[in-house]
């Protein structure tokens, strides 16, 4: 039998899994006038490639496909991990990554609103620690770049791996990411300010990527607006990030980088705005909301600066997946009624 | 604390107060224009009146009529039984044509105790006092509302005169009427606002007087200008401050809760009552039903409630309760859409309705009748993502994602743990759900099975108890016994003595009756 209420928003999963996508969309089409319409093949291939294992998957746990498919966890999982690695990799690699992230990740964890860990994540981790050669070769800012790939060659180079006869070499369209560059030169003995001289660098972050970096911002804003997010998550990740790489930059600024360039590379937007707010993974109580961010944030830093990869947001946030339970049942508000009376 | 109000009288109308929020909420859309379109109006007195002897919460009321019995309109036909109960009253003059069960409007379905009354077309009263309240004291003014059947008409239906006994002297600084209204389409408290406000405040005068209560705080949501304009004016012509508070429209701010957290800033404590902080709530409908009761002699027989949705002509109607729904339904011109259900109440809270060939009762508000493009069925539900927008929108600061994680695992402990009862069923939860959980079904299903289970606990504790004391008390018989035998055995050479005398007594009575008949024999032959 129904039981009240009989009526309800006009929401659903798919609303919110499609305003996420549109909130990317900005930064993708910066990401095509800086690095090549290169990114396009490879969302579209990932896009491709998740529908069809959410549904194999679906198919297989007996469950309608139609309405899975369509709330489009898939589809956001897809962008995202396309999003996080290089968009030159070739073909199998964004394959691998996303079978990590919605058959393992996702579905045998029990699909939907199951999963304990980020599935992009997930996928993300298992690439660059099994393939840190092409997880490490991006592409480089068109301004940089040796010769240009158009979308044609860009789907030869990644499904064929043939690049075209114009072109010296891989090194030619690629390049280390500046916070790559920013490790590798640091171990050589150069001061932050030398390494930030290098044309990789542009304004405060990356040639280029900077100004995908604030466009992930713009869309995470547009998703606090919207209401797809709190700022919790967000504003946590980022005060820590920029609070612990201050203190450092304050104490040695020869050797530790500024916090507007820790917070204008590698992942640091795309993961405060769209990675650390899943809330499948993620903590849920608004205190609970805070800690989690500014863990990720620290421990971002932490893995950037003394750990054994550039970037740190992707094993920090499945770090903090992990501790996200714990952290809930320690910070549920108090419920009305059982506040005591201050007024 | 929030007493600058008390003294500085007829200028704290106008002065503004300083309002609370409570956590969440949501705006569904309003509907309420549709029915306030025309005045109330009075509903036909139908041929039958089906009066069910429950209609509040407590102990049901004890018919003290007969079958075939004539009944003047305003009668009691059933007596208040224990102190949790009121009595209940013949809507009309006529015959008591049945005592028995009928079908109610209860989520249940099921049916209950009920006293037809044949209406006689007469309408006839029964003696009507009226009384200035000022003549009598609060506990003989409580009396009176409960022998004249006022319970609360805000939803609750509690007995009115329990609430008016505030016990501790000054315990109760605010009376608050309820105006908020804050559920889609029903606008019978607004309708009752525009038209009958002075008799509002009229029974508020009463209540303030039974209460002692300081100040008198209407709250009424801004959706109700019309009512809002009709409570100020009749406060300025009422010889006792009375403060109308205009507040955002926000459901479930109608809530006695909510509305308190509101006007106060102060939460009633878990488990408590709005009297642990000074304030008693009642509904406006309840504070104009209390001035009939006193000041007309008149008592709880008819009510204000709201026919809307899924009709032609939507309008609030004051109606005889007794009177079967379908008769009310019918006052409304036909629906527009085929009929898909009825639901008691609104839309948030309201309770589906299996048929309305049930009586309207206090509790009835609104009768809205459903159409699939009114209320369109549910549509699958998801899996929850753990968005929170549950919890943004829980009135209670309730964490319902968590609780529908325990509910749905049976993991009850839990579920109490994180406050479950504490949840108000408001349906705020269900209503932002973007996987279309029906999360408050989880969680009367999870308040149900702990019922049970405590229910279970008592009556196991109850049988074990019973058992204990029965094993206690043969073991107690046998050593009375045991202690009797030992007595018996300590005086047994008196009592030989005693029967040797008696045996010798039977034995020369015997040899007596003995020779008696030899005698007797022989004498005939």
């Amino acid at each position: 039998m129904i039981s009240s209420p009989y009526i309800s928003q006009k929401t659903s999963v798919s609303i919110i899994m499609l305003k996420v996508m549109l909130a990317l969309i900005p930064a993708i089409i910066a990401y095509v006038w800086y690095f090549g319409p290169a990114i396009l093949i490879s969302l579209t291939l990932a896009s491709v490639t998740a529908l069809g294992m959410e549904a194999a998957a679906l198919k297989l746990r007996g469950l309608p496909i139609k309405p899975f498919l369509m709330d489009g966890s898939a589809l956001v999982t897809a962008w995202l991990l396309a999003l996080s690695i290089p968009s030159i990799a070739p073909w199998w690699l964004i394959v691998v990554g996303l079978f990590f992230a919605i058959i393992v990740a996702k579905h045998l964890y029990g699909g939907l609103g199951n999963n304990i860990f980020n599935p992009a994540m997930v996928g993300y981790a298992i690439l660059i620690i099994s393939f840190p050669v092409p997880m490490t070769q991006w592409a480089s800012p068109d301004t940089l770049a040796g010769a240009h790939l158009g979308l044609i060659d860009a789907a030869n180079y990644i499904f064929n791996g043939i690049l075209p006869s114009h072109t010296s070499g891989i090194d030619a369209i690629s390049t280390a990411t500046p916070l790559d560059t920013l490790r590798t030169q640091l171990k050589l003995d150069h001061s932050v300010a030398q390494i930030t001289q290098m044309p990789i660098f542009g304004a405060v972050g990356g040639q280029g990527s900077e100004i995908i970096a604030g466009l992930f911002l713009l869309g995470g804003v547009y998703m606090w607006l919207a209401r797809i997010i709190t700022w919790h998550i967000p504003v946590a990740f980022i005060t820590a990030l920029a609070l612990i790489s201050g203190v450092f930059y304050l104490i040695n600024p020869a050797h530790y980088a500024t916090p507007w360039l820790h917070l204008a590379t590698g992942g640091a937007m795309l993961g405060a705005f769209f990675i650390a707010t899943d809330p499948v993974s993620g903590a849920t109580t608004p205190t609970g909301k805070l800690i989690f961010g500014a863990g990720i944030g620290i421990l971002t830093y932490l893995i950037r600066t003394i750990g054994a990869y550039p970037d740190g947001v992707a094993f920090a946030v499945l770090l903090m997946n992990v501790a996200a339970p714990l952290i809930d049942q320690y910070t549920q508000p108090a419920v009305y009624g059982h506040k005591g009376n201050k007024s | 604390m929030e007493m600058e109000i008390s003294d500085s009288q007829f200028e704290s109308r106008t002065m503004s107060r300083t309002l609370y929020q409570f956590n969440g909420g949501v705006h569904p859309v309003e509907h309420k224009d549709v029915s306030t379109q025309l005045a109330i109006a009075i509903a036909p007195i139908p041929q039958m009146l089906i009066v069910p002897v429950r209609q509040h919460i407590g102990q049901p009321s004890k018919p003290c009529v007969s079958v075939g019995q004539r009944v003047l309109k305003g009668q009691i036909i059933a007596h208040a039984e224990n102190y949790i109960s009121i009595a209940t009253h013949a809507p009309t003059s006529g015959i008591v044509s049945a005592i028995a069960l009928h079908a109610l409007p209860h989520p249940s379905g099921l049916s209950d105790t009920c006293i037809t009354i044949a209406s006689d077309g007469k309408d006839e009263w029964t003696e009507r006092t009226p009384i200035d309240y000022r003549n009598l004291n609060a506990s003989a003014l409580r009396n009176r509302l409960r022998d004249m059947g006022i319970a609360g008409l805000g939803g609750a239906v509690f007995p009115s005169f329990i609430k008016l006994n505030p016990g501790v002297p000054q315990k109760v600084q605010t009376l608050l009427l309820n105006g908020g209204e804050c559920e889609p389409w029903i606008s019978c408290d607004d309708m009752t606002m525009r038209e009958r406000a002075a008799g509002i405040l009229s029974g508020a005068e009463i209540m303030r007087f039974m209460l002692r209560a300081e100040t008198v705080v209407v709250g009424i949501e801004d959706n109700k200008p019309a009512a809002i304009a009709a409570m100020q004016l009749a406060a300025t012509q009422c010889h006792f401050p009375v403060e109308i508070v205009v507040i955002p429209t926000l459901y479930p701010s109608g809530g006695a809760k909510q509305m308190i957290k509101v006007i106060t800033g102060k939460e009633v404590p878990s488990g408590g009552r709005s009297t642990d902080v000074g304030v008693a709530t009642f509904n406006v409908g309840t504070a104009y039903a209390i001035d009939r009761a006193i000041h007309h002699g008149e008592p709880m027989i008819s009510r204000v409630l709201t026919v809307t949705g899924n009709v032609h002509q939507p309008r609030n109607f004051e109606v005889l309760i007794g009177t079967p729904m379908q008769n009310v339904i019918n006052l409304t011109q036909g629906h527009p859409d085929s009929v898909s259900g009825y639901i008691m109440g609104g839309p948030m809270m309201g309770i589906d309705l299996h048929s309305v060939d049930v009586p309207v009762v206090k509790a009835t508000n609104c009768i809205l009748v459903k159409s699939d493009k009114l209320f369109p069925p549910p549509p699958l539900a998801m899996p929850c993502i753990r968005c929170t927008r549950c919890a943004d929108a829980c009135p209670a600061d309730l964490q319902p994602q968590e609780l529908y994680w325990f509910a749905k695992s049976n993991n009850f402990d839990k579920a109490q743990k994180y406050q479950l009862f504490d949840c108000i069923e408001c349906g705020c939860c269900s209503y932002v759900c973007p996987s279309h959980i029906p999360l408050v079904q989880y969680y009367r299903y999870a308040k149900s099975e702990i019922a049970a289970t405590q229910n279970e606990q008592k009556s196991a504790d109850h049988a074990r108890d019973r058992h204990e004391t029965r094993l206690a008390r043969i073991e107690r018989e046998k050593k009375e016994r045991a202690e009797k035998l030992a007595q018996k055995a300590v005086a047994k050479p008196a009592t030989t003595t005693a029967d040797d005398a008696a045996t010798l007594a039977k034995k020369a009575a015997i040899q007596a009756a003995i020779a008696r008949a030899a005698t007797s024999t022989t004498e005939p032959s």
